[in-house]
């Protein structure tokens, strides 16, 4: 790979202190046409860290997420990453930063015509081309084994269920080692069991590698469960942001709300 | 002037009559038809561009450039083969008859062999290769946009315009002119085929006939332009695809307006290219 598109060194300032962010967002505007998705969004994640973001459909969650990982621009406001501002990056720079970034689609996003262990080699066939194949092979397994997928790696994503699939993303979104990990409702769609099985997999992936996390989710037990700290957005905006007990003692006519009906 | 629209003291009458209504709307939907036409070309330039731009920039995808040129010529090569075939034995078939009754049967091989391998050949190829691949690609990408493969690709920080689009344009720029050398070879042994039925003739004097006094610009040019088809082929599809937006009916759009879109420029742009060779090999 091109180092000429790596990240920058993380400050020093920055990469001794265990608190300060390694991503963070400060006054995210972006409309699609006339509707205002968010309006003044800021938000930051340390590293070790997990936030979830949640919110009611269509309060700007998910496109938060993608403007964070440069997939959609946003109107003004800046996303730094290790305390660089992404903001103008073309394509291949961007692709450095994303390097560090693992990303979880809401509904996986697998390609549908690679098998599952072709699927989470493919960010390492692309970008480790130095590993020697087996190398790659041995790397596979292992992360199918994190995930709880050993032996599935020649089965297509048509061939297993959703919550497998969402396991196989997060596989591929784990692959290239990343320090940041971002996920689109990594529960939707799926059964207690799974769900539950989804989130303490993210815990153990976020206690062994010490990733910072943001969380986009509706799944209030999901997300108290995985997260350190919750921020709740409506209306494009972030309504309170703190740790769950946090906002359970909130007087906030729309965070009771949404508690109460979570 | 009318006294519609105007009131009785006069003044402009705030409500448009029925007709100017009528008018106004033609128009603005004639502006909006417009500007979309020219909007639509400019999003092709812009894709255009950054295509190529990520083309020319390492990492370079060999592996799948490889892939692409394989689907894309390979699988097309039956058809094409099928197709080259069929046009020489329909041009023999036509051409004898019209020669026959002109006294002109002994410029039969000339005839074929010139209006295969100038244009039968390569149009035909042309208009297969758009109907085949462009379906393909603008299905496949199309799919990939909906469900989000593409951004995926992305978000493995890999940049979709050099391994999706910039591969497959280059795989149709280099397959074409073979597929196309591929076409006018079965058509001219087929069309050989059909003569030697009706007036036995060895295929070293059929060849020798039809290719005798011909020079390099009356063969080469007309098989090389369609590497220009090719890009128009790739270029259509892959912008078609990538741009998609809604469901399984953004899917079946994009690859519908891929294959029309592209056979339709593939047929332009061989007026043009036709009237350039012209000019430049005299």
């Amino acid at each position: 790979m091109n180092t000429a598109y790596e990240i920058p060194t993380r400050p020093a300032d920055a990469a001794n202190d265990e608190n300060s962010p390694v991503v963070a967002v400060e006054d995210l505007h972006k409309s699609f046409g006339t509707q205002k998705v968010l309006n003044g969004v800021s938000l930051s994640v340390a590293r070790g860290k997990t936030l979830a973001v949640l919110g009611r459909s269509g309060t700007g969650k998910s496109v938060m997420l993608r403007i964070i990982i440069g997939i959609v621009k946003p109107d003004s406001g800046s996303v730094l990453i290790h305390g660089r501002d992404i903001a103008g990056l073309s394509m291949d720079e961007l692709s450095g930063v994303r390097m560090k970034m693992g990303f979880l689609f809401q509904h996986a996003a697998l390609y549908d015509s690679l098998t599952v262990g072709e699927n989470v080699a493919f960010p390492l066939e692309h970008h480790r081309k130095d590993m020697p194949r087996q190398e790659q092979h041995e790397r596979v397994r292992q992360l199918l084994t994190e995930v709880g997928l050993e032996g599935h790696e020649n089965k297509m994503p048509s061939d297993i269920s959703g919550g497998m699939q969402k396991r196989v993303g997060l596989a591929r979104a784990l692959a290239l080692e990343p320090d940041i990990l971002l996920l689109d409702e990594p529960t939707a769609g799926l059964d207690p069991i799974s769900s539950g099985e989804i989130g303490e997999l993210v815990i153990k992936l976020r206690e062994q590698h010490q990733m910072a996390s943001i969380v986009v989710t509706h799944d209030l037990h999901s997300a108290k469960t995985i997260a350190d700290r919750l921020a709740l957005l409506d209306k494009g905006n972030v309504v309170m942001e703190g740790t769950f007990e946090e906002l359970r003692a909130s007087d906030n006519g729309f965070v009771r709300e949404f508690l109460k009906h979570s | 002037m009318s006294d519609r629209g105007v009131t009785a003291v006069g003044a402009i009458s705030p409500r448009p009559e029925p007709e100017s209504g009528v008018a106004w709307t033609a128009i603005s939907t004639g502006l909006g038809v417009i500007s979309s036409f020219f909007e639509w070309f400019g999003d092709l330039g812009v894709f255009f561009w950054r295509t190529m731009r990520a083309a020319a920039t390492p990492p370079y995808e060999w592996r799948e450039l490889v892939r692409q040129m394989d689907e894309i010529g390979s699988k097309s090569f039956p058809l094409v083969a099928l197709a080259g075939a069929a046009t020489g034995v329909v041009l023999s078939m036509e051409t004898r008859t019209s020669l026959v009754r002109f006294g002109a049967k002994s410029i039969l091989p000339s005839a074929i062999v010139y209006a295969v391998v100038q244009e039968m050949g390569p149009i035909i190829t042309g208009l297969v290769v758009s109907g085949r691949v462009g379906a393909g690609i603008g299905a496949e990408l199309a799919s990939m946009k909906v469900t989000e493969q593409i951004d995926a690709i992305e978000a493995s920080a890999l940049n979709p315009y050099r391994l999706l689009a910039a591969t497959r344009i280059l795989a149709c720029i280099v397959m074409l002119p073979l597929l196309t050398a591929a076409a006018d070879a079965c058509g001219l042994l087929m069309g050989w085929v059909a003569e030697t039925l009706a007036d036995p003739v060895s295929l070293r004097q059929f060849i020798y006939v039809g290719f005798k006094g011909g020079r390099f610009s009356d063969f080469m040019p007309p098989t090389f332009k369609t590497a220009a088809f090719g890009l128009i082929i790739g270029l259509v599809a892959c912008f078609q695809g990538m741009r998609t937006q809604g469901g399984a009916a953004g899917v079946g759009r994009a690859a519908t307006n891929s294959v029309v879109l592209s056979s339709l420029f593939v047929i332009l742009a061989d007026v043009v290219l036709v009237k350039l060779i012209m000019i430049l090999f005299p």
